[in-house]
């Protein structure tokens, strides 16, 4: 798994932090919580930037080092940003023999960057992921939350027109 | 706190509206002896539906749209004034997938598929209210001339056997007073208050039930084991980290019927001593995520989980914990140690998690589906669960079926059923008059099934003994089309991304061995290449530190073992003979068909077409970048690879 530092300056907001740090409060003394807590930072700032970091390991007393190493090990734990639409191409075995690393292939010919980028201007960001398990729709993809199943190639101009 | 009899008060007031779906009774036929047992106790008999409306809302369906299904009927029923006769109910998965969105409307049992928003308003009018069956949305399999089969007689269910899934589809999974009117924590009850836990251990030892997250060992040990080390704090968990490619059994079970995973987690804790569990689950499912937080909330305020369960002094609890994406969390010790919040790598074993577990302390970890079999267990006796299956395999076995197949779902059924059943029976056979070439089982750590073992009874001796593995369920059929190098390069990029770098052998070995598969489609192997392989795989099996790289050479041993052929024409003839591997191929016309329409020049994104309007066209095998865009636009069937 590969985990790009991010280039993008890190813009959170006071309120951002004030959600951080309550949630903080609420889960450190709990068990094994670390996962829990990178997992609610996530949904609050989108991705995990250094500062986020750095506010939990002062709270909880976690040093950045094992911070960075569990954010780093979990595939859904992103250190760069995503794009407003997040387009993730499922490769799972299912999908796969139906020809989805075809779709993948196009989207990244389509949108100019790799897997697990973000387009320049911020719009898409694309990853693969292994099975969402709509298996009766493969081969299938999600934008954001919408699920686009059955698809063939010549479908993506128009699912990626939607979000023009 | 909800006693026994509060309970049984609940399930008979629940029987006659679950009892339409269960029992395939109408509620006048099951009310008699209902109604005189609640009017002893103070109840009424109270049927308020007259027809149930189920509709699919498992992941597949919902992807399709079982969402908005729901909500348009809710809207017609209300616009025919139906609100009181008639409910909607969203359920968990049917299985059928493939024809999803599903919906079922009781008491007929009338199966609706591949429904669309425009056929509500018909159905409502001329169904529910006029009571004519709209024969021509049904799924086509319960049609027969004037007459409607059942389901259950069709042939993607006729060969089932639903234990597992026997509430998946059938209840209302956010509300538990319907899974208590299937018998629900009733089993839990039998044990608090009638066994001791070396009984419940003793029971499970006699079902000779195993466990079904992949290496099938039995459940009853593991639960004796656990029993017998002494500890301050037990823990009991679930592994619901459902990472295996394909696989969506559990994660069905989770979003079906999350109770009967709650409720056999509390006999768990009963038989070996603890009074805490954790649910470890994908964070990938979030509607599985959703049920099972509803779930735990109401059996907590039902009294059914917490302190002094029935009044008995026993204290279960369970809390949640969301995975982040990596597969090795499947494994044992790497999944506690991910509670525990860390890096989810997995430790040596010994010590076992029996002895030395979560935090430390003595802890059994059961998969999803395991734990779905245990309160039928408890509640129909061993003898029952061992009269199902194969010797050494008892019960039945939840596939996810799909890949290149007609029916693709969710099939249940006996252990010893053969391939030949699911694929060809169950699941419809292969679409577009394709041959069978192999079936996949077992994920990343399982093989490939030939044609030649198409009759093998499956169970977990037999499939080990011919190269793959039971895993946790998935059952991926493959056609001729599929080339098993590419699918075993497939699976080892798998494992490659998803090693979790702790130990040498699984780190270095599934790049190595990656390495060579991507020369050989290339067209670069050589024969050596394959001792290579076997060499390497032998290593990475013997040497791993888990399960992920002990298993990791599977796909490649067993394409090795009965497909040899396809890594020779690979390596000596630099032919892909399914035509998938794209530096192994050329598109050419065949001049005979080929019209001269032009659309494939048209559509090439790369120049590499040639000719002029009514001539036979050629392609540019330099140029060509093997899209198959061509292929795709050509009406004549005039293009093929070579």
């Amino acid at each position: 798994m590969l985990h790009r530092k991010s280039n993008v300056p890190f813009s959170g907001t006071k309120e951002q932090e004030q959600a951080l740090l309550k949630v903080i409060q609420e889960l450190k003394d709990e068990k094994g919580a670390l996962m829990p807590i990178l997992q609610k930072a996530q949904d609050i700032y989108g991705y995990l930037p250094e500062e986020v970091q750095k506010i939990i390991s002062d709270e909880t007393g976690i040093p950045m080092e094992k911070i960075y190493g569990v954010a780093t090990f979990y595939s859904q734990f992103s250190l760069s940003p995503k794009g407003k639409y997040r387009i993730s191409v499922c490769l799972g075995t299912a999908c796969y023999v139906k020809g989805s690393g075809d779709i993948y292939d196009k989207l990244m010919e389509k949108l100019g960057i790799s897997g697990g980028e973000c387009t320049p201007d911020g719009k898409f960001s694309l990853d693969a992921c292994r099975c969402v398990g709509a298996c009766g729709l493969a081969p299938v993809m999600m934008v954001n939350d919408d699920v686009y199943g059955r698809l063939t190639v010549d479908d993506i101009d128009d699912i990626l027109a939607k979000y023009e | 706190m909800k006693s026994l009899d509060e309970l049984k008060v609940i399930r008979e007031k629940m029987r006659g509206e679950v009892g339409y779906r269960v029992e395939h009774k109408t509620p006048v036929d099951i009310a008699g002896a209902a109604a005189s047992y609640l009017a002893a106790n103070g109840e009424k008999w109270d049927t308020s539906y007259r027809a149930h409306v189920l509709v699919c809302g498992g992941t597949g369906c919902t992807s399709s749209g079982s969402k908005r299904i729901a909500e348009k009927l809710e809207e017609e029923i209300e616009k025919q004034g139906l609100k009181d006769e008639v409910c909607v109910i969203r359920t968990g998965c049917f299985g059928l997938c493939a024809l999803g969105p599903i919906m079922i409307v009781y008491p007929e049992g009338s199966f609706y598929s591949m429904m669309k928003e425009e056929n509500i308003p018909r159905i409502v009018e001329e169904h529910l209210v006029k009571g004519n069956v709209v024969k021509d949305l049904l799924y086509e399999e319960t049609v027969h001339e004037d007459e409607i089969l059942p389901l259950q007689e069709t042939n993607f269910y006729k060969k089932q056997h639903r234990v597992a899934l026997r509430n998946c589809g059938v209840i209302n999974p956010e509300n538990i007073e319907e899974y208590i009117g299937t018998r629900g924590y009733e089993a839990l009850g039998k044990v608090l208050t009638e066994m001791t836990p070396e009984q419940v251990i003793q029971t499970m030892l006699d079902s000779g039930l195993r466990g079904r997250g992949g290496a099938g060992f039995p459940t009853g040990l593991k639960w004796k084991f656990a029993a017998a080390n002494d500890a301050d704090q037990k823990y009991v968990c679930c592994n619901a980290d459902e990472g295996d490619p394909g696989a969506f059994m559990d994660r069905s079970v989770l979003e079906g019927d999350p109770h009967v995973v709650l409720e056999a987690m509390a006999i768990a804790g009963y038989a070996i001593g603890a009074s805490q569990g954790y649910i470890y689950v994908r964070a990938e499912y979030p509607i599985a995520v959703e049920r099972l937080n509803i779930a735990i909330g109401q059996a907590r305020e039902y009294g059914l989980l917490g302190k002094d369960i029935f009044g008995t002094g026993f204290d279960f609890d369970i809390e949640l914990r969301l995975g982040a994406g990596a597969f090795v969390c499947g494994e044992e010790t790497a999944l506690m140690t991910s509670i525990e919040g860390n890096r989810g790598e997995p430790r040596p074993r010994p010590p076992f998690p029996a002895l030395k577990g979560l935090f430390a302390k003595p802890t059994i970890l059961n998969n999803v589906e395991t734990y779905a079999n245990i309160p039928q267990i408890i509640l129909n006796g061993p003898e029952w669960f061992a009269s199902m299956g194969t010797e050494k395999s008892k019960g039945t076995k939840v596939f996810a079926l799909g890949g290149k197949v007609k029916n693709i779902g969710l099939v249940e059924i006996p252990m010893g059923t053969t391939l030949r059943e699911i694929v060809e029976e169950i699941g419809g056979g292969i679409p577009n008059g394709k041959k069978f070439k192999a079936a996949q089982t077992g994920g990343p750590s399982g093989g490939c099934i030939p044609a030649e073992h198409f009759d093998v009874p499956i169970d977990y001796d037999n499939l080990m003994a011919i190269g793959s593995m039971m895993g946790s369920g998935g059952l991926i059929v493959m056609d001729e089309d599929t080339c098993m190098v590419d699918i075993a390069k497939f699976f080892l990029e798998f494992t490659v991304d998803e090693s979790c770098g702790k130990c040498t052998p699984c780190r270095v070995g599934t790049r190595r061995m990656l390495e060579i598969l991507d020369k050989i489609t290339k067209g670069q192997g050589t024969m050596e290449d394959l001792d290579r392989l076997e060499e390497l795989a032998e290593h990475l099996s013997s040497n791993s530190l888990c399960a992920l790289g002990q298993t990791a050479p599977n796909p490649v041993l067993s394409t090795l073992r009965y497909f040899k052929d396809e890594y020779i024409a690979h390596i000596v003839d630099k032919k892909c003979p399914a035509g998938v591997c794209k530096e192994l191929f050329t598109y050419k016309i065949n001049p005979d068909k080929c019209k001269g329409c032009t659309a494939c020049a048209r559509v090439c994104p790369n120049s590499a077409i040639s000719g002029t309007v009514k001539n036979p066209h050629s392609i540019d095998s330099d140029k060509c970048v093997k899209c198959g865009a061509c292929v795709e636009k050509c009406r004549f069937g005039a293009i093929y690879k070579d």
